[in-house]
């Protein structure tokens, strides 16, 4: 048992139940909580990956971005305190059949396909290799992310802006 | 040494997990969660075989998936805010506008 795999197994087991309690917890709040708690499980996982930088763009992006937007959403939607923030599921026994179904169908396939996976080299500064993939063959796509997310911007502004 | 089968299996656990979210939830801004975890997952999948096939591009569309998944939540949730003002309800299964 090196370092690695007991991380592993640890980091798995939190982003599982942390996954299981975003899907299942009646209060949408500490639903939000919990999706902060697995997109950090899922940083480390990229960390366990040798990928420290996606583990800080997870971070800043997922963890701080994202949960955040949705706090101030459900603000906006829901009040805080009370029953209306209680919300609850439906067809839950079909819903866990259909997701059942579907990772039986993921791990079937896994299971038949012949994963020859040599072991990884030692793993390199990938850091220095991103950047220059950004600004070289990817630089177009670069752009275009530019182009988008200004666009997602703009077009947020303009659905969540009231009538004046 | 952990096996690629073991990041391709835990990632496919947390995809049926966020279906099973989106199937279930009533509530919109509880689907969006939903969804969130299913990219999660494929982002899982995409390091992954970066990193077990020593290739940077798994990596670099991560990058890029991760920056689409924003913008995407940014819109949602702009909308769930824009359809909260209209029906005072973000359940969805009262959003029935566009029922003919």
């Amino acid at each position: 048992m090196t370092v690695e795999t007991v991380g592993f197994w640890v980091v798995a087991a939190v982003l599982l139940a942390s996954s299981l309690a975003v899907v299942l917890t009646p209060n949408l709040f500490h639903a939000v909580l919990y999706l902060a708690a697995a997109l950090v499980a899922t940083g480390a996982i990229f960390l366990l990956l040798a990928q420290p930088f996606l583990f800080a763009v997870q971070l800043l992006l997922y963890a701080g971005g994202v949960v955040t937007i949705v706090v101030f959403a459900i603000m906006l939607t829901e009040r805080l305190v009370g029953q209306r923030i209680r919300q609850t599921s439906r067809h839950v026994v079909n819903g866990a059949i259909v997701a059942a179904a579907v990772f039986a169908g993921i791990a079937g396939f896994l299971l038949r396909s012949p994963l020859a996976t040599p072991p990884p080299g030692p793993a390199a500064d990938a850091t220095i290799a991103i950047g220059r993939a950004l600004v070289g063959p990817f630089a177009v796509t670069l752009e275009l992310l530019g182009v988008l997310l200004v666009t997602a911007l703009l077009g947020a502004l303009h659905f969540a802006r009231g009538e004046e | 040494m952990i096996g690629l089968s073991s990041y391709l299996v835990l990632a496919a656990l947390v995809f049926s997990i966020g279906l099973f979210g989106v199937l279930t939830r009533r509530n919109a801004v509880g689907i969006l969660l939903g969804i969130e975890l299913m990219l999660n997952a494929v982002n899982i999948n995409l390091v992954a075989f970066a990193r077990y096939n020593g290739d940077l591009i798994g990596v670099i569309f991560t990058l890029f998936t991760i920056s689409i998944t924003v913008a995407e939540v940014a819109v949602g949730l702009a909308i769930v805010i824009a359809i909260f003002r209209v029906r005072r309800t973000v359940e969805a299964d009262r959003l029935d506008l566009l029922r003919g």
